[in-house]
C-alpha cells in the first residue's frame, strides 16, 4: 500500500517538476524578449529626433502636461520631505549638540538623493500610468493601426515628444523639488524647533559643492527617460482590451519606480567613485 | 445624406490629380496576396492565402465572425506581417518591409476601421484632416477640404464636435471621410456596417458605392452582411440623381467580385453569379 502510495506521489512530482521547469523556462524567454523589445523602442525613440519630421508642437504640449501639470505635486512632496527630515534629524542633532548642521544635512540630502528620486517617483506615479493608459487605450481602440494606415509613425508622434518632454522638464522639476524641500526644511527649523534660520540656510549654502548639484542634475536626466520609455513601451504592447490597459499601467509604474531606485544606486555609485567625498 | 450636387465630388479643386506627389498605381493588381499564412503564436488565423486586386476591382471578403477577415484586411496595408507568402501593393514587396518605409506606401491607401478608430482626443475636423495636417497643408484649404469630405458624407454639421458626441453610424461615416479626404489610390473597409441600423447601413454602403463609380478607386470590403455585398453589386451610383440606383433586373458590376473565407482558407474567388451557383456547402450555407 504504501509503496503504491509512493508511486503514485513520485509519478504526480515528475509531471509537475517539468511543469515548474517549463513555466521558470517560458517566463525567463519572455523577460529576454521584454528587454530586447525595449530596448529596440527606446533606441528608435531617441533616433527619431534625429530624423525629420520631428513632432515640436507635440514636444510643447508633452512638456506643459508633464511639466506644469506636476508642478503641484512635487512642491508638496519637496515641502513635506524637507520638512520631515529637519524635524527627524533635529533629535539626532541634538544629542551631539550639532543641531547646526542641519541645513547641511538637509540640503545635501535633497540635492543629492531625495529630490530627484522622490521627483522621479512621484512624476512616474502621475506621468508613467498616463502615458500607459493613454497609448494602451489607444491601442485597443485601433487609434494607433488607424496612425500606421494614415502613414504616420506613431512612435515618432506619441513617444519621441513624451520621452524628450519628460526627461527635460523632469530637471527642473528636480530643482523646484530641491527648492522646496530646502525651504521647507527651514520653515520647520525655524518655527517648529526655534533655530537661527540664517544659521540653517548660510550651511545649506556653504557646505554645497558642484559635484554634489552635478549628482543631483544628472540623475533626473535617467529617470526622466527611464519613467517616459518605460511608461511608452508598456502602453505601446497593451493588448487584451480594457483590462489590459489597466495590467499595462500598473507594470509601467511599478517597473519605472523599481528601475528609478535601482538606477539611482549605480549613479549614485559611479558619482562617487567620480568625485569623492573630501 | 446631403443631396446637394456640390457634395457629389469629395475634391473639385483642379490639378490634384493624385495626392501627397505620389504616382498613380503602377499597372497589374493594385495587391496581390501569395500562399500568405499568419499565426499569431498559435494555429494559424489565414492559411495559404492567394488572391489579387486589379485597378477599378472591388473585392468582398465574405465570412462568418472570427475567421480572419479583418487581419487579412490589415496583410493589406501592412500593418501585419504575415508568417509565410507575400504581400505586394502597388507593385511592392510589403511582406518583410521594414515600418519606417511602408508609411509612405499607407498614405496611398485608405483604411475604414471596424470600430472607426477616431481620435478621441481631436476634433472631426482634425480627425478627418490629420493626414492634411501632419504634411502641413494650409489651414485654410485644409478646413475647405474637410468640408467637402464632412459633405461627402453628409456631416457637414459635426466640423466641431468631438467623436465622444457622435452616434456610432456618424462616427463611421466620418470614419469613411478620413478615409477618402486623401483620394487614395486603394481602399480597404472593415465592416462598415456592423452593429448599425439598416437606414444607416444603407446610407455607408451608397457611399462605398459612389466612390466606387465615380472615383473609380479599387477596394476590399470587408462583411458579414449579404445584403450589403448584394447591394453593392446590384446598383450604381447616379451622378445625376446624386443618389444610388439600381442597375436592370439580372445585371450586376462586372468590377465587384466575392471572396469567401472559411476556417482561415479561401475557399471561393468569384462573381456573384458563381457565388450563387457554388456548390461548396459552406457557401451554400451561408447563403442560405
Amino acid at each position: 500500500m504504501r509503496y503504491s502510495v509512493q508511486r503514485a506521489a513520485r509519478s504526480i512530482d515528475a509531471p509537475a517538476k517539468h511543469m515548474a521547469i517549463d513555466k521558470l523556462e517560458q517566463s525567463a524567454k519572455e523577460l529576454v524578449l521584454t528587454v530586447q523589445e525595449y530596448s529596440l523602442f527606446a533606441y528608435r525613440a531617441v533616433t527619431n529626433l534625429f530624423r525629420p519630421p520631428v513632432y515640436w508642437p507635440d514636444f510643447l504640449l508633452q512638456a506643459d502636461i508633464i511639466g506644469v501639470g506636476s508642478l503641484s505635486i512635487v512642491v508638496l512632496a519637496g515641502i513635506s520631505t524637507g520638512g520631515v527630515l529637519a524635524l527627524q534629524s533635529a533629535a539626532t542633532l541634538t544629542a551631539f549638540g550639532a543641531t547646526a548642521v542641519t541645513g547641511q544635512f538637509v540640503s545635501l540630502t535633497m540635492i543629492r538623493e531625495l529630490g530627484p528620486v522622490l521627483t522621479g517617483v512621484m512624476v512616474s506615479g502621475r506621468n508613467a500610468s498616463s502615458m500607459a493608459s493613454e497609448l494602451g487605450s489607444m491601442v485597443v481602440t485601433e487609434q494607433i493601426d488607424a496612425m500606421r494606415a494614415l502613414g504616420v509613425d506613431p512612435v515618432r508622434k506619441l513617444v519621441t515628444p513624451r520621452i524628450f518632454s519628460c526627461t527635460f522638464m523632469l530637471l527642473f522639476l528636480t530643482i523646484v523639488a530641491d527648492a522646496c524641500g530646502i525651504a521647507g526644511g527651514g520653515a520647520v527649523t525655524v518655527f517648529m524647533n526655534h533655530q537661527n534660520g540664517t544659521q540653517y540656510f548660510s550651511m545649506a549654502w556653504e557646505h554645497l559643492r558642484y559635484p554634489d548639484i552635478l549628482q543631483g542634475l544628472v540623475k533626473p536626466l535617467f529617470f526622466g527617460y527611464i519613467l517616459s520609455s518605460i511608461g511608452c513601451f508598456y502602453g505601446m504592447r497593451t493588448s487584451g482590451g480594457t483590462e489590459g490597459v489597466g495590467k499595462s499601467t500598473i507594470q509601467a509604474v511599478v517597473s519605472a519606480s523599481v528601475i528609478i531606485i535601482f538606477v539611482d544606486f549605480f549613479i549614485t555609485q559611479v558619482m562617487l567613485s567620480l568625485f569623492p567625498a573630501p | 445624406m446631403n443631396d446637394s450636387k456640390a457634395c457629389s465630388q469629395l475634391d473639385p479643386e483642379s490639378g490634384e490629380a493624385t495626392e501627397n506627389g505620389t504616382t498613380a498605381a503602377a499597372p497589374g493588381p493594385v495587391v496581390e496576396f501569395r500562399n500568405v499564412t499568419i499565426g499569431f503564436n498559435g494555429p494559424p488565423v489565414l492559411k495559404d492565402i492567394s488572391f489579387s486586386v486589379a485597378p477599378g476591382e472591388t473585392r468582398i471578403l465574405l465570412g462568418p465572425a472570427g475567421v480572419g477577415k479583418s487581419v487579412l484586411l490589415k496583410l493589406a496595408n501592412g500593418l501585419l506581417q504575415p508568417e509565410r507568402g507575400s504581400v505586394r501593393l502597388f507593385g511592392e514587396t510589403i511582406s518583410g518591409m521594414r515600418e519606417e518605409q511602408m508609411f509612405a506606401l499607407r498614405t496611398r491607401t485608405g483604411m475604414v476601421f471596424q470600430e472607426s478608430a477616431l481620435f478621441d482626443s481631436l476634433t472631426v475636423r482634425d480627425n478627418v484632416a490629420y493626414q492634411l495636417i501632419q504634411e502641413g497643408v494650409a489651414e485654410a484649404r485644409v478646413d475647405r477640404r474637410v468640408r467637402k469630405a464632412l459633405c461627402f458624407v453628409g456631416l457637414e454639421q459635426t466640423f466641431s464636435l468631438y467623436p465622444a458626441s457622435l452616434s456610432g453610424g456618424m462616427r463611421r461615416r466620418v470614419a469613411i471621410a478620413r478615409a477618402l479626404i486623401h483620394k487614395p489610390e486603394f481602399l480597404l473597409y472593415d465592416s462598415p456596417t456592423g452593429g448599425l441600423d439598416p437606414v444607416t447601413c444603407n446610407t455607408i454602403i451608397e457611399l462605398i458605392v459612389k466612390e466606387r463609380d465615380v472615383y473609380k478607386a479599387p477596394s476590399i470590403l470587408v462583411t458579414h452582411r449579404l445584403q450589403d455585398a448584394f447591394t453593392l453589386c446590384t446598383h450604381r451610383f447616379d451622378e445625376e440623381a446624386n443618389g444610388m440606383v439600381p442597375l436592370p433586373k439580372g445585371q450586376t458590376d462586372p468590377n465587384t467580385t466575392f471572396l469567401m473565407l472559411d476556417e482561415g482558407r479561401l475557399i471561393f474567388d468569384g462573381s456573384l453569379h458563381e457565388l450563387l451557383k457554388s456548390e461548396n456547402p459552406f457557401v451554400r450555407e451561408f447563403l442560405e
